[in-house]
């Protein structure tokens, strides 16, 4: 494995962001680490298919959406409905982090195990995509705020879009197109929710949600 | 022989002299004047010459911990090589050694303030204790990457020649390796953002409350002791970062004494930028830092 190769450096660079993300409470710097990580995932293409057209157009909208577009809808989101920080996580916040580490050994075991074709073996791509896949079901397991389910299901996506990048070649383009603005809509969505959850009742914590009464 | 005294003479010589280095960064920020480089070896001198008051309460075990906190930074010293000045002593299984000096002078500086019978020095050893046994486990994992990485079980080894392809085999693995050394430093010698060494307010103490009954040439020892410390745990990130070697011993001896600076000057930085940490937030980030340890060790294996 080559280690200085500057695409397996921003795989590594994920995965600290992916720990950061499961121990920290303030929302303002879950959001804006998030927007960082899918800004280091908008180049991989560049780093692994070259400056094509392909490759341009997959990083340039994965960098404005996941970006930009995204956490700025969510920033102004918590900004309107003024939380700053997730208070009571279902799962603290240092046996979530262990839960972390334990999955993303995991998923360095689980993938060596895998039957790969050569030009993938040994490559972090794999390793890092499911521990980022499992990052964010975490995420949406332990957090009981409506906006960190949100982040989760934004980190999940980004797992996602790592193990994209092996097939980017093989992948039409209007895929990757469909689950960017899936992605889009549902933060969307979340953000419409969230702010008539709020204006109904007093608090954000969706384990309320499943006990409404008539 | 020739080894040994220089060894020696860079660790009693030129630990005081951090602290200074780190205060004065520290006023350089705060855009203080700041106490001269030298108050370190000023303050030791001064206490070593004034009388020792001690309470009727303790035992021998009150007197031990200061002892203790002097000679084992300088036990612990001979088996770390200083830049690439070899260490003096060395053997198969020393790190094991090594880390386990640092837990009986912590035993011992923990006995003893609770030996003065004060509920408040109680505290502070409980507090000591706690996040010596967080950090503990990520000296050990950053050490299993080396032993890996170098073929041998000796800290001489470890940190030897074997590095330079280290870091071309391995370097990620290295760069979290030296960001966990890093917290260890900051977190054993109780700097900023675990633990304010000025700090004299009640609740935030840890490692003052614990030397609070300590005066004259006890508290010499502490302080002359803590600087040792500092000094042997910052040569293990120092020579991490800087692990070449030019031939010469004028030039490494150079090298190594002003990779010793610039770490006490990045710790003042880090002291002057950062707010400390709130006290049930320091287990949290030593958790995150040994688990960052281990997700090293595994880069490694894979």
């Amino acid at each position: 494995m080559d280690n200085y190769n500057p695409a397996n450096l921003l795989l590594l660079l994920v995965i600290l962001f992916n720990f950061f993300l499961l121990g920290s409470s303030r929302l303002n710097a879950c959001i804006r680490t998030v927007a960082i990580q899918g800004g280091i995932l908008s180049l991989l293409p560049l780093f692994i298919h070259g400056f094509s057209g392909h490759s341009l157009f997959l990083a340039g909208g994965a960098f404005l959406l996941k970006g930009l577009a995204i956490p700025f809808l969510l920033l102004r989101a918590i900004r309107q409905v003024h939380i700053r920080r997730e208070m009571e996580p279902l799962i603290g916040y240092v046996p979530t982090l262990l839960l972390g580490t334990l999955a993303t050994a995991g998923a360095f075991i689980f993938s060596d195990r895998l039957p790969l074709i050569e030009a993938h073996r040994g490559s972090l791509f794999i390793p890092v995509g499911l521990a980022t896949l499992a990052t964010g079901f975490l995420m949406l397991i332990t957090r009981r705020k409506a906006i960190t389910q949100a982040l989760g299901y934004l980190i999940f996506e980004n797992g996602v879009f790592i193990f994209g990048m092996l097939l980017a070649e093989a992948m039409p383009l209007m895929v990757e197109a469909g689950v960017l603005l899936d992605l889009l809509v549902a933060v969307f969505v979340m953000g419409i929710v969230m702010h008539q959850i709020n204006r109904e009742f007093s608090s954000m914590n969706i384990g309320q949600l499943s006990s409404l009464r008539e | 022989m020739l080894q040994l005294f220089l060894h020696l003479l860079l660790l009693l010589g030129l630990s005081p002299l951090l602290p200074g280095v780190i205060g004065k960064t520290k006023a350089l920020f705060a855009g203080r004047t700041g106490p001269p480089f030298l108050q370190s070896y000023y303050d030791i001198w001064k206490l070593f010459g004034k009388g020792l008051v001690i309470s009727r309460t303790t035992t021998w075990v009150f007197r031990a911990g200061p002892v203790l906190g002097l000679v084992v930074p300088v036990l612990a010293a001979l088996m770390v090589p200083f830049g690439s000045i070899g260490a003096p002593l060395s053997f198969t299984g020393d790190l094991i050694f090594f880390v386990y000096l640092f837990g009986l002078a912590r035993f011992f500086t923990a006995s003893a303030a609770m030996d003065t019978g004060s509920s408040f020095e109680g505290m502070g050893a409980a507090r000591e204790v706690t996040f010596a046994c967080l950090a503990e486990p990520t000296v050990f994992f950053s050490f299993i990457v080396l032993a890996r990485l170098s073929g041998s079980l000796s800290l001489d080894a470890m940190f030897g020649q074997a590095l330079n392809t280290a870091w071309q085999s391995a370097g990620p693995s290295l760069i979290l390796v030296v960001a966990c050394l890093f917290v260890v430093v900051l977190v054993e010698n109780c700097r900023i953002p675990f633990d304010d060494p000025n700090t004299h307010l009640e609740l935030t103490m840890i490692h003052e409350v614990m030397v609070l009954d300590h005066s004259g040439p006890d508290l010499g020892m502490i302080l002359y002791g803590a600087a040792m410390k500092l000094f042997v745990l910052g040569a293990l990130v120092v020579r991490l970062v800087f692990p070449g070697s030019t031939g010469n011993v004028l030039f490494d001896t150079l090298l190594f004494s002003g990779g010793m600076l610039l770490l006490a000057v990045v710790i003042g930085v880090v002291e002057s930028t950062m707010a400390r940490l709130r006290l049930l937030r320091v287990p949290q980030l030593l958790v995150g830092t040994l688990l960052l340890s281990f997700f090293s060790l595994i880069l490694l294996l894979r």
